[in-house]
């Protein structure tokens, strides 16, 4: 059984990710396709190498923009969403702006942004900050409301304070929305922080894809690309960690 | 100890109608009395229960417990809903628990009667689990524990039982009259199950459907403690007829 677990679960997808790459690798080689046009997987590893130390400082800008971004979409998603809930009259006001700051193509909004606030990595993580907080607003919103109304009543039926229900009950109760929300902003933060590079910035991964692919050196897009991927990966596992140790309830039977 | 004098509630919905929910209900509950209150789907019986616990106001009439008039929630209650709504977060002792931690009590004091309570009914040793490790009549039991902790007088049940399976239903019902025995109160029970509600009340309520009115109220004579046994007195079976004649005759008349 778990020896079979073991080979679905890991080898399977294993061999057909280094399957994808010696095809690769081959067919750069057999149909000579010109290395700015798709580098060989081997000349991506190579330049990534080359590049180590470099890379060290522009991912270091990336991670903090994307990690500000996503720090400032929950401190101010997390209010704005229990005002919606709690304040009929809040939710009117604030609901349709929030969707309208939604849909405004956050690419679009970069510029601007950079316009208004200068260089620097203020401007990216707004921008991640703006491509964020949509869903962490919406998530916990839904679940704060997602209370069954059973339990507000026998919290009222023993006379609990308001703020008491808050925080034994519909807080908690709206945890694993809110993680759902975190993990989706998250992802997005990294895209926010790179957009924002793309437009106008000397450092951060994004900038190095964008100044890579002037210079044709795809070699070094690829290998930025993929540290971007990474990163994404490994943000993702910490916040899906954090709800693993902040809601063990949740946890799938038999697996503590 | 709860009397309901001429208590009448509407609503108005959303749109803005007003519905009639139980209209001139009058009826007087003995201390440790246990009476259930039987009918069709929306009936009222629910907000009946709502309307005592002074969790809703009443458009007219009174209600008093204790010689108090109900117009806001009192403590001396517990609840017990169709659903269980525990808290998924919580270990089942924590459950338990939550209903004197909202009460304001310190829970610590209380660690020890939750777990006779647990035990009591037959949930030792499931202290540290989570409710979703625990079957649907074990989660039930769990929220009878939580209303019965603080010990209260009064205990509203809101068809505990509906959402359970048959078999579980009535091994549920016959615990929770063994319970009874043991720490009296007085409870007010709604469901839709007519045995149910002969087999654990003293007086079954009988109601017709919208508005709510009481059509009839049933002393219900078979000795106690009952048991399954209870079933096949010729009284269960008499009161059973009458009940149900009541609320199929009802049914018939309004077609």
């Amino acid at each position: 059984m778990i020896r079979r677990r073991i080979v679905g679960d890991y080898l399977v997808p294993a061999a057909t990710l280094v399957g994808v790459l010696v095809a690769w690798e081959a067919a750069t080689h057999a149909f000579r396709i010109p290395r700015f046009v798709m580098p060989a997987p081997s000349a991506i590893l190579a330049e990534g190498w080359d590049w180590r130390y470099r890379f060290l400082g522009h991912a270091w800008v990336t991670l903090y923009e994307t990690l500000g971004g996503f720090a400032l979409s929950i401190v101010v998603g997390v209010p704005l969403a229990v005002l919606i809930v709690y304040s009929p009259t809040l939710k009117n006001a604030l609901y349709p702006l929030i969707v309208l700051a939604q849909s405004v193509p956050k690419i679009a909004i970069a510029p601007v942004l950079l316009l208004m606030l200068g260089h620097g990595e203020i401007p990216k993580v707004i921008v991640a900050f703006l491509v964020a907080f949509f869903p962490v607003v919406v998530d916990t919103a839904t679940g704060l409301a997602a209370t069954p109304p059973e339990l507000l009543d026998l919290s009222r039926s023993y006379r609990a304070s308001a703020f008491k229900t808050f925080l034994k009950v519909r807080l908690p109760m709206a945890m694993p929305f809110f993680f759902a929300g975190a993990k989706v902003a998250i992802t997005l933060s990294v895209i926010g922080a790179v957009v924002g590079e793309f437009v106008g910035s000397d450092k951060g991964l994004g900038y190095v894809i964008l100044s890579a692919t002037s210079y044709w050196k795809t070699e070094l897009a690829f290998s930025s690309m993929i540290l971007l991927s990474v990163m994404a990966i490994v943000l993702f596992g910490a916040v899906a960690l954090v709800e693993r140790l902040v809601c063990p309830w949740l946890a799938p039977a038999g697996e503590e | 100890m709860i009397r309901l004098d001429g208590v009448e509630k509407t609503y108005r919905t959303r749109r803005g109608d007003l519905v009639r929910a139980v209209e001139d209900v009058t009826l007087h509950v003995e201390e440790n009395e246990f009476v259930t209150l039987v009918g069709p789907s929306g009936c009222g019986k629910s907000t009946l229960l709502r309307l005592v616990a002074g969790l809703t106001p009443v458009t007219r009439g009174a209600i008093r417990v204790r010689d108090t008039a109900v117009s806001e929630p009192f403590t001396d209650v517990g609840f017990v809903f169709q659903q269980p709504v525990l808290l998924p977060w919580r270990s089942v002792l924590d459950n338990v628990l939550f209903s004197v931690e909202m009460l304001g009590l310190e829970p610590r004091q209380y660690r020890k009667q939750a777990s006779d309570l647990l035990e009591l009914t037959g949930l030792g040793g499931f202290e540290t689990k989570y409710p979703r490790e625990l079957s649907g009549g074990m989660q039930q039991r769990v929220a009878i524990c939580r209303a019965l902790l603080p010990d209260p007088s009064l205990l509203l049940m809101d068809e505990p039982f509906g959402a359970l399976d048959a078999m579980t239903r009535e091994e549920m019902s016959l615990e929770l009259l063994r319970v009874w025995e043991e720490r009296r109160k007085t409870i007010l029970f709604v469901t839709h199950s007519i045995p149910e509600a002969i087999l654990l009340a003293d007086r079954v309520v009988v109601m017709t459907a919208r508005p709510g009115r009481i059509a009839r109220i049933l002393e219900i004579g078979l000795p106690r403690p009952r048991t399954i046994e209870s079933e096949f007195d010729p009284r269960f079976k008499a009161a059973s007829d009458e009940v149900r004649s009541l609320i199929f005759a009802r049914r018939a008349a309004t077609r």
